[in-house]
Formats: C-alpha cells, sequence, structure tokens
C-alpha cells in the first residue's frame, strides 16, 4: 500500500515565472521514509506544503494516507503530522503551555492533553524546560518540541521538512534517533534534508529533487551504483607515495589519481575486499605501512554532483526559530 | 458545532496566556490610554472650553474609550502578522480544527484583553474628575457599546495580519490608518474648526459616532458633535450599531475565507 501519493504536481508563482513545482510525482510506501534531498530552493518545502494540505497546487493531484488532498483536506488533517522547516511554536508560551494547547486542537480531553503533554516532554528530554517560556530554547530544543508537537495523536504520515537544519552535530545525532524510533513504530515519513549523509542514514529510499522535479530516485546504494563502482583509497608517508602508487596500479589495472598534498592515492578497484588485501600484502612486503586505507563507495556528494550538476550548497541557516527565522522568504 | 466553539475557546485561552506570561504587554497597553488620559486632562484640558458641567475630561474620556478600542485593530492585526511570521498560522492549518477557530479566537481575546484595559481606564478617568451621570444601567451599556466596537473593528485587523505578514509592517499600516480616524473625529475637539470637506468626513468617521454614542450613554451632552445636523450626529447610537453590523458582516466572511487560503 503506498501511503503517500503525488502525481504530476505543479505550482507556480508570480505568474508562471517560478515554477516551485514542476510536475513533481513521486509516492512512498505505507510504513517507509521516503528522502526528499535537493539544494535550496528545489521545491521540498513547496511539496511539503502541498501534501500537508497548506497549499493548493496550479495542477496535479496527491493522496495521503488513501484520502484526495485536494478534495478532502480536513480528513488529511485528521491524520498526518507536520513539523515545518522553521520551528512554529507560541514562542511566549512554555513547552508546556504550547504541548497542552495544540493536544486540545487534536481534541484530546482536559486530562489526556495534559498526560500526553508530560509523555512527550519526557520522551523529548524537555521535562526541565518544560515550565520556561520557548524564547529560552535553544534551537535544538525547539525543533523537539516542534516535532513532539506533530506527535500528539500518533499521526499516519509525517512530514518533516529539514528537522535537523541548524542543530548541531549533538542535536542532530539526537534528532536522528528521535525519527529511528518514530520510523520503528511504524509511521509514514516523508523528509526533506539538504544533508546527503542524512538522507542515507534515515531514509528507506531517496528522491533527488531539483526545479521542482525528481530527477532520480532508488535506495541509497541504488544512486550511488548509478555513479560507479567502489574505489580503493590509502594515505601514505610522503616519500613513500611513488612506490605505493606503483603497487596500487598493479592491483587496480588502472592508473591512480594521487593527491600529494593529504598524500592519499585512489583508484577502481572491481573486487572490492579481495583487492584491498591484495593491496595490503603487497604493501606490508615493501614495508610501506599505509596511514589509512579503505574501500569507498561514492558518497551521496558524488551522486548529487552528478546529478544536479552543482555542488550541495551549504548554507548558514539562520537559528531555528530565532528572531532570524522570520526574514526567511 | 461544539467542537468549533472548543477549538476557538483553545485559541482565546492561549491570549490570556499569553497575558499571563508576558503581563508586560498588558501592562503598557494599559498606561500608554492611562498617560492619555492625563495628558489630555492635564495639557489641553485647560485650553479647551468644553462649556459642560464637569469639565472637559466629561467629554475626553469617551473620547479616549474609543480610540483605545478601535486600536484592537492594531493588537489583532499585529498579533496575527506575529503568528503568521512565525509559521505558527501554517501549524494551525495544518491540524483538524475548525476553519473559523483561529480568526474568531483571536477577535475574542483581543477583546477580552479590552475589557481589563477599560477598567483601568475608567478607574484612572475616575480619578482625574470624570463622573458619568447617567446611572449604572446606562454606563454598563456604555462599556458593552466600546467592546462590540472593539470587536469589529477586529476584524479589520485580522485581514490585515493575515494580508501583511509581518510584524512591523502591520504595526505602521495600522497606526497609519487608525490615528488620522481618531483625529479627524469629534474625539478631543470640536468639529466645527475642521474645513467644511473633513467636518463632513468627521461627521460620518465611525469613531465620531462611537464617541457621540458613549457619550449619550454616559450622559454627557455632546457639545462637540452635530455641526452639519447630519445624520449620524443625529443618530449616533443607532448609526454605530449599523457600523458594527456592516464591519463584521463585511469583515468576518472575509478574514475566514482569507484564513482557508493564506500561504506565504
Ligand atoms: N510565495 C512564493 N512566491 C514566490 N516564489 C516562491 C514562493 N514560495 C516558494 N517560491 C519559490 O519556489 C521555489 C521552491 O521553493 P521551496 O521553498 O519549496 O524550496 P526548498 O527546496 O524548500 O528550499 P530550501 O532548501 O531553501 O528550504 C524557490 O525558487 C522559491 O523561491
Ligand atoms: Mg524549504
Amino acid at each position: 500500500m503506498k501511503s503517500i501519493i503525488a502525481h504530476e504536481l505543479l505550482k507556480t508563482y508570480d505568474k508562471g515565472a517560478v515554477k516551485a513545482l514542476d510536475g513533481l510525482s513521486l509516492e512512498v510506501e505505507e510504513g517507509t521514509v521516503l528522502g526528499l534531498l535537493g539544494p535550496n530552493g528545489s521545491g521540498k518545502t513547496t511539496t511539503v506544503r502541498v501534501l500537508a494540505t497548506l497549499l493548493t497546487p496550479d495542477s496535479g493531484s496527491a493522496i495521503v494516507a488513501g484520502i484526495d488532498v485536494l478534495k478532502h483536506p480536513d480528513e488529511v488533517r485528521k491524520v498526518i503530522g507536520l513539523s515545518g522547516q522553521y520551528a512554529a511554536l507560541d514562542e511566549t508560551l512554555t513547552g508546556w503551555d504550547n504541548l497542552t494547547m495544540f493536544g486540545r486542537l487534536y481534541h484530546l480531553n482536559s486530562s489526556s492533553a495534559k498526560k500526553r503533554a508530560e509523555e512527550l516532554l519526557e520522551k523529548f528530554s524537555l521535562t526541565d524546560a518544560a515550565r520556561r517560556p520557548i524564547k529560552t530554547y535553544s534551537g535544538g530544543m525547539r525543533r523537539r518540541l516542534d516535532l513532539a508537537a506533530s506527535l500528539i495523536v500518533k499521526p499516519k504520515v509525517l512530514f518533516l521538512d529539514e528537522p535537523t537544519t541548524g542543530l548541531d552535530p549533538r542535536g542532530r545525532m539526537e534528532m536522528w534517533g528521535v525519527i529511528d524510533e518514530l520510523v520503528k513504530g511504524g509511521v509514514t515519513l516523508l523528509l526533506t534534508t539538504q544533508y546527503l549523509e542524512e538522507a542515507d542514514h534515515l531514509a528507506d529510499s531517496i528522491a533527488v529533487i531539483d526545479s521542482g522535479k525528481v530527477i532520480a530516485r532508488g535506495t541509497a546504494d541504488e544512486l550511488k551504483n548509478q555513479v560507479g563502482g567502489e574505489r580503493l583509497e590509502i594515505t601514505v608517508e610522503e616519500n613513500q607515495i611513488t612506490e605505493a602508487t606503483r603497487l596500487v596500479e598493479q592491483v587496480s589495472g588502472a592508473k591512480p589519481s594521487v593527491d600529494p598534498g593529504i598524500r592519499k592515492i585512489s583508484a577502481p578497484v572491481s573486487n572490492g575486499s579481495a583487492s584491498l588485501i591484495q593491496v595490503l600484502r603487497l604493501l606490508d612486503e615493501a614495508k610501506i605501512h599505509p596511514l589509512d586505507i579503505g574501500l569507498k563507495r561514492p558518497s551521496l556528494d558524488d551522486v548529487f554532483i552528478s546529478l544536479t550538476g552543482h555542488v550541495a550548497e551549504v548554507v548558514v541557516e539562520p537559528e531555528v526559530g530565532g528572531k532570524n527565522a522570520a526574514k526567511r522568504k | 458545532m461544539l467542537q468549533s466553539v472548543s477549538d476557538f475557546l483553545v485559541i482565546t485561552k492561549r491570549q490570556l496566556l499569553q497575558m499571563i506570561r508576558i503581563p508586560e504587554v498588558l501592562i503598557f497597553a494599559t498606561i500608554q490610554p492611562a498617560m492619555f488620559v492625563l495628558l489630555f486632562r492635564y495639557v489641553f484640558g485647560g485650553a479647551i472650553d468644553s462649556g459642560v458641567e464637569g469639565g472637559y475630561v466629561q467629554l475626553l474620556m469617551p473620547g479616549i474609550f474609543v480610540q483605545t478600542v478601535a486600536f484592537t485593530l492594531a493588537a489583532t492585526a499585529v498579533g496575527l502578522a506575529a503568528d503568521m511570521q512565525k509559521g505558527l498560522i501554517d501549524r494551525f492549518r495544518s491540524l483538524p480544527i475548525s476553519r473559523s477557530a483561529v480568526v474568531i479566537g483571536r477577535t475574542v481575546g483581543d477583546t477580552l484583553q479590552n475589557v481589563v484595559t477599560l477598567i483601568v481606564m475608567g478607574l484612572v478617568g475616575f480619578l482625574v474628575g470624570w463622573r458619568p451621570s447617567s446611572g449604572p444601567v446606562k454606563i454598563f451599556l456604555g462599556f458593552l457599546f466600546l467592546l462590540a466596537f472593539g470587536y469589529s473593528m477586529s476584524w479589520i485587523g485580522v485581514i490585515i495580519g493575515l494580508s501583511v505578514r509581518e510584524e512591523r509592517v502591520a504595526q505602521n499600516l495600522v497606526f497609519m490608518t487608525v490615528f488620522p480616524l481618531t483625529f479627524l473625529s469629534n474625539a478631543f475637539a470640536p468639529t466645527t474648526g475642521m474645513p467644511k470637506i473633513l467636518q463632513y468626513f468627521a461627521e460620518w468617521n465611525p469613531v465620531s459616532t462611537m464617541v457621540a454614542a458613549c457619550r449619550e450613554l454616559f450622559g454627557t451632552e455632546n457639545v462637540f458633535g452635530a455641526t452639519a445636523n447630519s445624520w449620524p450626529s443625529q443618530n449616533p447610537i443607532l448609526m454605530s450599531l449599523i457600523y458594527m453590523f456592516l464591519l463584521v458582516a463585511i469583515f468576518a466572511p472575509i478574514s475566514v475565507r482569507k484564513y482557508v487560503k493564506v500561504s506565504k
């Protein structure tokens, strides 16, 4: 069963001058995670907003949890959770206030809303901060509370728009843990990200989008295979580079590329770990002890560059939910 | 139906909670009109020859009351624009709640804030010599009138707030519209001094009819009023009711539609 189906979505702005979505189609199998991966302005947020009933496309259709998004948005809203790109909370109220308010708006009765707020605060390690206004929360705390708010009634389908943008590495790891757990609980998740490793880590399948269209899709492995096979990479002492390069070439059969600056030699190999062992043995015989050696599959970065023709932009995002978040377009 | 009532009450409650969490807002919202009372009473009060029993302050208080509740429009516009800006409106729109809940909750919440503001101002007014003389029922009706006017102005604020989407723009826009409206009226001075064309405007201005209605309800002769003997200045209570009805009848449905469609 497909939990999310988007078909030929088109959304233009400025009288057709800007095509935010240009015939975007995607499908997500029930209980799986789709990572929507794309650079700035590629249409990730627009896709999420259409699927979450916030935006009407110019044309195309969408079905979420078996319900037509355009015909029955009210029904869709009952079964989805949404955590947008920027934390959307009442800053003057406390975490507790926010969660109980949203609980009531999900039509829990007063005591269930309180109980649920308690549970979620506990689950997201926010119990200590529960009685403080959101204003005083860090970016990571806001993000977690925002996610918590979208989980008040267990949604069938969850949309997370760049859930880790603006978080430090630790915050991101925590968020990944939380999301992993949700997915184990069986929710269908559509997640957008600019971080390639994030899609790799969290998503069952990935749709790469650019200029409002899906330009590639598959599992992370499939996408990587599209770009090419494995490479052997070794790092050695400076005076051993020439000799090591010769040995690597012997195994690979192709001319290795050498980066003298970081003393790294790399070459494509066809037999994976067998080639690795072979190279290690030759190096050992030549009394060369590599500082680092490994097989490397192409990263999603490589995939991204080869697909979109440009490097994934790394932008410094304004602090999540802070004053600057207001300046978004 | 019951569900929609509970939805909007949750939104209203949120605003009351905000008042508790940041009482400064309410304090400033109250200090400002109180300051107006004192300034007008003591700075202009001496210069303006009111010719009514009890002095200028009797005419002034209804004027300031009306000006204050007219600014409910500002509170609503700025509050909603801020919610838009923070993405809260989007979040509300993704919830399974009735379509009118957020805007009704907001207008009712802003009206409840007016209750507090009006009480404080009434007390300050009393301290500086305001003595409504029409008896408790009419005085009560006067305040009810003020709340109702604030409520209907609030619906214009909804449209502004949802249209500009940015707090500061809302702020500027609102001050640019409400201030002229309150000054081009009989709120603080007689309209007779104005050029003829402005006099007509001032007499049809809902702020003027409201001020005249309140003066009547609080038992003060409206000597700043009728110059051209226009219908509104002859029938201020009825005219104000018509204005309030029109404001809500026109702007409430537009607001709800705007809310449903609004998107950044
Ligand atoms: N309200 C709007 N008016 C005009 N153009 C818009 C509007 N909303 C989005 N766009 C344009 O549509 C395109 C897609 O925007 P969208 O926000 O979906 O991108 P995104 O992939 O989420 O980008 P980011 O990674 O920066 O969040 C962009 O070119 C954007 O400028
Ligand atoms: Mg986005």
